[in-house]
């Protein structure tokens, strides 16, 4: 693309901004009542169905067969001023605005939009502040087992006896020869150490960091594709940037505590450059160290969470239009999005895990001459 | 229009910057290819490597734009 073209590009978007704010009062003005309108009549909000969907939640919802929901409650697990309060998320009848009270070792517990509270004393209901979060309400400690906590258990668990199983065929095995589920799970492994952790990492240190790697290419992968079931209504965890957060911080924490002499000394002190280049390298060095976890921790979390977000808008269509025509446009596109979704969550775990063995092998590098 | 409208502006801008820098990625990747088919491992395993980086700057704008939406 020319200049010429980025500059035309640039002035139409200018135009179109500038045009669409001297309507912005009679737009807003518009979108109010039109959201007011949406909660006398009840329509279709896709956006809260979307958000809601995405978000972890008290309990599989699995499908509604006239009035009657079917679904598999989990346990709440609050600590309290009263101590520790458990009650299973049946209790709440699957309302999230907050309207069922649930009672249970002297609290009052509401459940608004999948976020537990905990009622004042003395009070019934809950009511909302003018910012709209709940206004007479305090938080409790939640240690829920939510339906990410479950699916990251249940992924835990499949890992567990998928590669309990593959060692014990090759015990069993003479020659090493892998059978079973072994001959599945050799060829990932190899893979994983000949094209990922020897080529970032290099032929003498990559052992260390093999168990590592392997855990986090499996966990993502078992659990990006958990999150496509349609029928455990998409436990999304690894679209959940708490759960990314975490990975990309043990990535963070083996990269730093693996750092030798000569990384620290590429940060700290950059060698090969004039003494005013060292100076002004070195916060950008040190801005670097946090935004290499960060960028693994976003970019997993985006990934899953726009595929996840596309899915359910193609399937609001139908609901928005109103029509059965559309349907069929509306599932073949998700059909075609969830084809490649089935790809991303391979490439997003491999990415990860590449870029971790990156992280390590410059960590690890051994710089010969400058 | 409200902020909303000006996120998915932004979010759009984003993605017209990422498949900017994907398109030129692959492009290259695949002359390179076709220059040299021995090495075409190494090649697609860089340019998977680069894209994911130009993706994430993307993704950073679609964060952003998910926020204020």
């Amino acid at each position: 693309m020319n200049l010429s073209a980025i500059r035309t590009l640039f002035l139409g978007i200018f135009l179109v901004t500038s045009f669409a704010s001297y309507s912005q009062n009679e737009s807003s003005a518009l979108e109010e009542t039109l959201l007011e309108e949406n909660e006398k009549e009840n329509k279709f909000d896709p956006k809260s169905m979307i958000m809601h969907h995405v978000k972890d939640a008290y309990g599989f919802h699995i499908i509604d067969i006239g009035e009657k929901k079917y679904s598999i409650s989990l346990p709440i697990i609050l600590w309290t001023d009263n101590g520790l309060t458990t009650f299973m998320s049946s209790a709440f009848d699957h309302d999230y605005y907050g309207n069922v009270v649930v009672e249970s070792n002297g609290g009052k517990f509401v459940n608004y939009k999948e976020k537990i509270y905990q009622l004042n004393p003395g009070e019934d209901t809950l009511v909302k502040g003018e910012d709209g979060y709940p206004a007479n309400t305090t938080k409790p400690l939640d240690i829920s087992i939510t339906k990410n906590v479950f699916m990251m258990w249940v992924s835990m668990l499949v890992l567990f006896l998928i590669f309990i199983g593959a060692a014990r065929k090759y015990k069993k095995s003479e020659n090493f020869i892998p059978k079973g589920i072994a001959s599945f799970v050799e060829p990932l492994v190899l893979f994983i150490r000949d094209e990922v952790a020897i080529p970032m990492i290099g032929e003498k240190k990559y052992a260390r960091y093999m168990p590592y790697l392997l855990t986090v290419f499996f966990f993502i992968w078992l659990n990006n594709i958990f999150g496509l079931i349609p029928i455990i209504n998409g436990a999304n965890l690894t679209g959940n940037i708490a759960f990314t957060l975490t990975m990309a911080t043990f990535t963070f924490i083996i990269t730093t505590f693996s750092g030798n002499k000569s990384y620290w000394k590429h940060i700290f002190w950059m060698p090969g450059v004039p003494v005013p280049m060292k100076i002004f390298l070195m916060p950008i060095e040190i801005v670097g160290m946090f935004t290499k976890p960060i960028s693994l921790m976003i970019r997993l979390f985006a990934n899953i969470t726009a595929g996840h977000i596309i899915i359910l808008a193609l399937m609001s269509l139908i609901f928005i239009f109103n029509t059965v025509a559309i349907a069929p446009v509306s599932v073949a596109f998700s059909l075609f999005i969830i084809v490649i979704e089935i790809v991303v969550t391979a490439i997003q775990a491999y990415i990860f895990t590449i870029l971790s063995a990156l992280y390590f092998g410059m960590a690890t590098e051994e710089h010969e001459h400058h | 229009m409200t902020i909303t409208g000006i996120a998915a502006i932004g979010a759009g801008l984003a993605a017209i910057g990422a498949g900017m820098g994907i398109g030129r990625i692959g492009g290259s990747a695949m002359e390179a290819m076709a220059r040299q088919p021995e090495i075409q491992g190494k090649i697609q395993t860089s340019a998977l490597i680069l894209a994911a980086f130009v993706e994430a700057v993307a993704l950073f704008g679609v964060v952003v734009a998910l926020l204020q939406g």
